[in-house]
């Protein structure tokens, strides 16, 4: 029986405040509460409530039939327990019923694969350790930030011990064949490699209300058709999507919650099709090829490429200088330090200061909070050179010999006592 | 003596240093006995300090007061033809439309909003040519409802205005030239610019020029003759000292700053070059390019490929105070235009005891002698001078010093004085004409 596997991705970025020279040195909190707060308040509301409440229906009525994964970065997670916790409560009462699929990711939505190993790792590890503090099970499968994956990033996730990895099906790196089978990774085959279907995930995440797109408008049979239609030899098809497609990439009005809320009934009794997960995935099929990918590729833009984060000047820049500062974190290994440092890793702040605007500059634009890359470019150089002070002053502090700061604070201690005294004799 | 004044912006509402320099320059006139000022703006806000003049915004003269001197105004002049098209009008939703003709009988269109008055956005920007005709338009009325002796225009923009004005009231013009086409398009002008600002230096009785270079220019690109052409160096109002305390410096290293519109007529590509060659011999120090402009971007993008962006930051536009802090955090003041008719900001910052380095193809450089002066594309001298000031505590105390009382001595007053002086020349060349 072929298989369909539905995955989704929860994040938000965490948007920096409007952060000038002159608070540099002065002022060392960087984000907009008020726009995070307002925006993840917006989207639980129009999303992950709604769309979680039809998930939760659609396991419980399709018991053992309808599955599902997700993977929600941490940053995303940090934002919910701040300003929408019962969206947290929902997804444990999703893992409950034990036909979710939590998925690994890089904790802050980071670009680290591509520039720094044990970074990459700490985050990754870190991550997990969250999921499984909140939902109970430690994911055995991975999700790299925008489905960036190479050859070597898919090393790196073998040797951490997950079993398989998600991304893109690029036309670029298929050629001829098909997303729809299981591969593995080309150094080590023991990592299973996903590839997204992105017609049909496209058909529903962006096409789905487009009322010029002549398959409008789409409904569960028509869609169930085309998957009924697809080669009888291909094994399964990844649906890979944002979950913020519901209700919020695709509004209410159109439709896309009822499309939701349908769509597991008619995949169960109209199609050849079972729902899968990724790990159910990886182990019940084998690959049929290895994928070579050797340069990077994600699920972003026309290119599918890495240029929506990295490659212009701005972007290679505010990358080098950031992570130029990872020796430094870790040896200070301070709790304020490695928050922001979590924070200002998050790829949505380089996404920002992307300079390509084509087709895809709808994209680039949603929820920007930036007129332009330049800005985006000045206001985060202008928190990362706090950043840098900051991080200066706690490491000249660590170099302090010990007998000289218990120096000093003597002196201090002699200096206090001093003025104690003078205190009290000015008040006799 | 009265005067008819006209300038495009006025402080808090300023985009560049002319406002300052007019704003600066009406208070010292205001100290003169028995001499009244009317400024007139495109766009008054209200908020403006009317404290030494009388400020009357042309978008506060209403439409009625216009039409009654149409036919008048345009019987009298043939030279404000602009072309139809800088006069592109077509949005029914929010204006009436108040048509009119010129000369010839072309119909044209002007922009009135709809309480009845013209609408004037005082920006600098695409409809520049637009306001500016509409400008000269409404100046017109005001040259015939304010009585004055004399008119004062400042810049190309307000030029139209001042003939305009004299046209009516048939009063000498004094025009202000603060800067000319020539330094802010790096000399390649353009021509309906020059056009304007040749019929305005053609059309006054005396011309007032902020510098000896402007002067200059004056009299060899717009063959005006040296007689009429007066030299009066701009000055800068002193500061308050309560202003002076409401920033903290967060930053240990050295700021060494450039402030001023990122264009090519400030040469901020010299200063991100010097930048770079300072800081491949010390890191103790950070540079600030404060200010906006057509060339930010590249600038931005030049710092990032130098890969010198944690150490050097953009601000955006600044103003008000936040000019004040800037000098205050300041320990270097760089002015490297390539060509500024004078640079007030330079005395700004030796008022706030920040040493400078002036390029030497600035008016200011004629009349400054502590400050460190290179030419603008020098960027070796100048990352030179950069470093010995950040390094040798002893250089950096000099300038200080020597600057601020320098600068003190500058002031708006005495240029007034001079200004009065150019008035009462024109007003006498007046009048055995107006004898005839």
């Amino acid at each position: 029986m072929k298989a369909l596997c539905l995955y989704f991705q929860i994040h938000q970025p965490l948007r920096l405040k409007r952060y000038r020279f002159f608070d540099i040195g002065n002022d060392h909190y960087y984000y907009d509460d008020y726009t995070n707060e307002s925006i993840m308040r917006k989207i639980a509301d129009e999303c992950y409530l709604p769309a979680n409440k039809i998930v939760l229906e659609l396991l419980k009525n399709n018991k053992g039939k309808f599955k599902i994964s997700f993977s929600i970065t941490g940053i995303a997670l940090d934002q919910l327990e701040q300003y929408a916790p019962e969206v947290i409560d929902t997804f444990k009462d999703l893992a409950k019923t034990g036909d979710v699929e939590f998925l690994a990711e890089t904790y802050s939505h980071s670009l680290a694969s591509l520039i720094n190993k044990e970074e990459f790792i700490q985050q990754v590890t870190s991550h997990s350790n969250k999921i499984e503090a909140l939902f109970g099970v430690r994911p055995s499968v991975f999700r790299n930030t925008e489905m960036i994956y190479s050859d070597e990033i898919g090393e790196m996730v073998s040797k951490m011990g997950y079993k398989a990895i998600l991304t893109e099906g690029a036309k670029h790196i298929l050629g001829w064949k098909s997303p729809n089978y299981l591969y593995c990774n080309a150094i080590n085959p023991k990592l299973k490699v996903l590839m997204r279907n992105y017609k049909l995930s496209d058909d529903i995440s962006f096409r789905f209300s487009s009322e010029g797109w002549k398959e409008w408008p789409l409904t569960t049979t028509k869609f169930v058709g085309w998957l009924n239609e697809m080669e009888d030899k291909e094994d399964f098809v990844n649906i890979f999507m944002d979950y913020e497609t519901f209700g919020e990439h695709q509004k209410k009005k159109s439709g896309i919650f009822e499309f939701l809320a349908h769509l597991p009934q008619e995949v169960i009794s109209k199609s050849k099709y079972k729902f899968a997960t990724p790990s159910e995935l990886a182990s019940e099929f084998h690959p049929i090829a290895q994928a070579h990918v050797p340069n990077a590729i994600s699920w972003a833009d026309e290119e599918r490429d890495l240029s929506a984060w990295l490659g212009n000047k701005l972007q290679d820049e505010a990358f080098r200088k950031l992570y130029a500062l990872r020796d430094d974190v870790a040896a200070v290994d301070d709790d304020r330090i490695n928050k922001d440092w979590k924070y200002l890793q998050a790829s949505d702040h380089f996404y920002y200061m992307c300079t390509k605007f084509a087709s895809d500059g709808d994209v680039h634009s949603y929820f920007n909070p930036y007129s332009s890359p330049y800005d985006a470019f000045i206001n985060y150089m202008n928190v990362l050179s706090d950043f840098q002070i900051r991080l200066k002053i706690l490491k000249d502090g660590l170099a302090l010999d010990p007998e000289e700061l218990q120096y000093q604070i003597l002196q201090k201690d002699e200096l206090i006592a001093r003025y104690e005294r003078e205190l009290s004799e000015l008040k006799n | 003596m009265k005067v008819l004044m006209f300038g495009w912006e006025f402080p808090p509402h300023i985009s560049g240093g002319l406002g300052t320099a007019c704003y600066g320059l009406t208070k010292g006139l205001a100290k003169i006995d028995d001499l009244d000022i009317v400024f007139v703006v495109p766009k008054a806000h209200g908020d403006e300090d009317q404290s030494t003049m009388s400020l009357v915004g042309a978008n506060s003269v209403t439409i009625g007061q216009v039409q009654s001197h149409v036919e008048k105004f345009k019987s009298q002049h043939t030279y404000l033809e602009v072309e139809s098209q800088l006069v592109p009008y077509n949005d029914p939703d929010e204006y009436y439309t108040f048509r009119s003709q010129d000369l010839y009988g072309k119909n044209k269109l002007i922009k009135v909003d709809k309480e009845g008055k013209l609408e004037f956005s005082g920006k600098y920007g695409a409809d520049l040519m637009e306001e500016i005709y509409k400008y000269a338009f409404v100046a017109s009325s005001i040259s015939a409802d304010h009585e004055h002796d004399v008119i004062h225009a400042h810049d190309w923009l307000c030029y139209p205005a001042g003939i305009a004005a004299k046209e009516v009231s048939g009063k000498p013009l004094v025009i202000h030239v603060h800067a000319t086409d020539f330094d802010r398009s790096g000399g390649n002008v353009n021509p309906k610019v020059y056009e304007i600002e040749k019929k305005g230096m053609d059309a006054a009785d005396k011309i007032i020029a902020v510098s000896n270079l402007t002067r200059n220019i004056v009299i060899e690109k717009y063959g005006q003759d040296p007689n009429k052409v007066v030299t009066v160096y701009n000055a800068v109002e002193p500061v308050s000292m309560e202003e002076k305390l409401k920033i903290k410096k967060g930053v240990k290293e050295k700021v060494v700053t450039f402030l001023g519109r990122i264009t090519m007529q400030k040469g901020p590509e010299y200063f991100v070059e010097a930048a770079y060659q300072v800081l491949k011999r010390t890191n103790d120090v950070r540079f600030v390019m404060a200010g906006s402009g057509d060339m930010l971007e590249e600038m931005v993008d030049r710092a990032a490929q130098l890969g010198i962006s944690d150490k050097f930051h953009f601000t955006g536009f600044l103003k008000g105070d936040d000019v004040f802090n800037m000098f205050l955090l300041s320990d270097v003041y760089v002015m490297p235009s390539v060509s500024e008719p004078f640079g007030i900001s330079p005395l700004e910052a030796m008022q706030s005891n920040v040493p400078v380095i002036i390029s030497k193809q600035s008016g200011v450089s004629e009349i400054l002698t502590h400050a460190v002066k290179v030419d603008y594309w020098d960027i070796d001298a100048m990352a030179d001078a950069i470093y010995g000031i950040i390094k040798y505590e002893a250089l950096s105390k000099v300038f200080k010093e020597e600057g601020k009382e320098e600068v003190d001595n500058l002031k708006w007053a005495k240029a007034a004085v001079n200004v009065h002086d150019v008035y009462v020349s024109a007003i006498k060349l007046f009048e055995p004409l107006e004898k005839k």
